[in-house]
């Protein structure tokens, strides 16, 4: 059942949650050399690109221990949860044939077959550590290349189904937690500084999400003219700045008006201990702000890492899966508000001694 | 792109500093008229307007034989459908790249299967390159030379051709 892999935790110790920065993404697209692009390709051609990629990916050493499933196989609260947690992507979730997941038991690897490209090769981890993902990322594309031929120019790189992946075919993204850029209202100056950059910024969903809950997903736009390390270089160097942004702005609401801040804080644990009914937009909002008590050690660090598993459990899917069936979405808002009061039912009083006069 | 208000094909992409922050919006025709931002009284949206690239018949006529994909479905969709299109459709992608990108070459890794076909690529382009040059130059016995060893690299590299 696929459902188990949901239930049963990761292997390996469970990653510690970091402040700012909560994880690095780095995604490659690959396509095979004899076969139209996915967009394009008929049904027996996309069969056939996914019995020849599966069998590719059966033999590369870091996909040894992974489930692999066709999508086909999967009912569509199993896909809703997959996006959730950003496994597969919404594309492949609505893909009507022939999409492919190999996902490695830690989580850390999965690559998608048949979604806008051929190959979506994605590694994650937590925390702000591009070196570590890239270098993952890399040697899962050289052992899925040693058996597949790759659509390949010497001038334009990787060739893929949109030219806006051309060259490198890397898209490395951080998922950020910015409520302090976001309460000082320098959000949007930010996104058009880093879009002069080159550098986007999206919603925790990705292309046409809201922010909810402050958190943003930033990425390299530009994939062709510059290396892979060049890239990521220069990537690196704007989140640093961002990071330092960020601990600006928070320093700075806290000196200026720290009272209303501790308030807003305070009536998110009272909205999410007490509430009967909450949107997943609502919810994300005040977790939000649970998140940036636990980083001004006003809450214990556990709250941080409670934050980020309620981000992902409020969410539609996730409610249902727990649930155990599809529902609507009224009694959804109250499931959710009955998951949220259980967990916060024991939450302490802010410790508000360091920090505010 | 799609139309802030409908779903239509946006073609009029605006950009305004209101406050000093700027403001992005993608626009169809009907709706950019309605909003009333092809007003001739505007003078710079409407020389922004005239400056936008218009299809030609050559490239509008375009259509990658591999896989059926015409310059439409890509204007359209902005997705290229196999390996070849990037090759039928390289007079019309190569300015878009430039804008798209750091730059129009490719820096990054090389997969090693590929290490051998690059250099008949590279070749093949080289030749492309100079034969062109060749015919606009009217050298056309140059251009016969390098037509005829263009030829046989492409018989060297597909043996079963």
């Amino acid at each position: 059942m696929f459902h188990d892999l949901f239930f049963s935790k990761a292997k390996g110790r469970a990653p510690k949650p970091c402040p700012i920065a909560l994880s690095t993404r780095v995604r490659l697209a690959r396509n095979l050399r004899e076969f139209p692009f996915p967009g394009r390709a008929q049904s027996g051609q996309k069969k056939a690109v996914l019995s020849k990629c599966m069998e590719a990916l059966e033999k590369v050493k870091n996909l040894k221990t992974s489930t692999s499933v066709e999508l086909d196989e999967l009912s569509e609260l199993d896909k809703q949860i997959l996006v959730e947690r950003h496994l597969i992507s919404l594309e492949l979730s609505q893909s009507d044939e022939s999409g492919g997941l190999v996902l490695s038991d830690d989580r850390s690897c999965s690559v998608m077959v048949n979604e806008e490209d051929h190959l979506r090769i994605q590694v994650l981890s937590n925390g702000l550590n591009f070196d570590k993902v890239w270098k993952l990322a890399d040697s899962l594309d050289s052992g899925i290349e040693s058996s597949l031929d790759y659509a390949f120019d010497s001038q334009l790189g990787f060739l893929t189904a949109c030219p806006t992946n051309l060259g490198t075919g890397m898209r490395a993204s951080v998922m950020m937690h910015l409520p302090g850029l976001v309460m000082s209202k320098n959000m949007d100056k930010v996104i058009n500084a880093v879009n002069h950059l080159g550098i986007a910024v999206r919603g925790l969903f990705g292309e046409g999400s809201d922010a909810s809950g402050s958190i943003f997903q930033i990425s390299n736009q530009q994939t062709l003219g510059e290396s892979e390390s060049a890239i990521l270089e220069r990537l690196q160097d704007t989140l640093e700045n961002i990071v330092h942004q960020e601990k600006m702005a928070r320093e700075k609401l806290m000196e200026d008006d720290g009272l209303r801040l501790v308030d807003k804080i305070c009536r998110a644990i009272g909205t999410l201990k007490h509430s009967h009914l909450i949107q997943s937009s609502e919810a994300m909002d005040h977790l939000s702000l649970i998140r940036l008590a636990a980083d001004f050690e006003f809450l214990p660090e556990k709250f941080r890492a409670l934050a980020d598993r309620m981000f992902i459990e409020v969410q539609p899917g996730h409610v249902q899966l727990s649930a155990g069936k599809p529902i609507e979405p009224g009694e959804r808002d109250r499931l959710r508000a009955d998951t949220l009061r259980k967990e916060f039912l024991r939450i302490p009083q802010l410790n508000l001694d360091a920090q505010v006069d | 792109m799609k139309c802030h208000h409908c779903d239509s094909q946006a073609t009029v992409h605006l950009t305004q500093i209101i406050n000093g922050q700027m403001h992005k919006m993608d626009l169809c025709e009907s709706c950019a008229q309605e909003k009333g931002v092809t007003s001739p009284d505007n003078l710079s949206i409407g020389s922004l307007l005239d400056d936008q690239p218009k299809m030609d018949a050559s490239t509008a006529s375009m259509t990658c034989e591999s896989c059926g994909t015409t310059h439409q479905d890509f204007k359209k969709g902005g997705r290229l459908g196999c390996e070849a299109c990037y090759h039928v459709f390289r007079p019309v992608l190569e300015p878009l790249l430039d804008g798209m990108h750091a730059g129009i070459n490719h820096l990054g890794k090389v997969p090693t299967r590929s290490a051998g076909k690059k250099t008949v690529q590279d070749d093949e382009d080289a030749l492309r390159k100079a034969l062109q040059k060749a015919v606009e130059e009217e050298n056309y016995e140059k251009a016969a030379e390098l037509r005829d060893r263009l030829k046989k690299l492409h018989t060297q590299s597909s043996p079963t051709a």
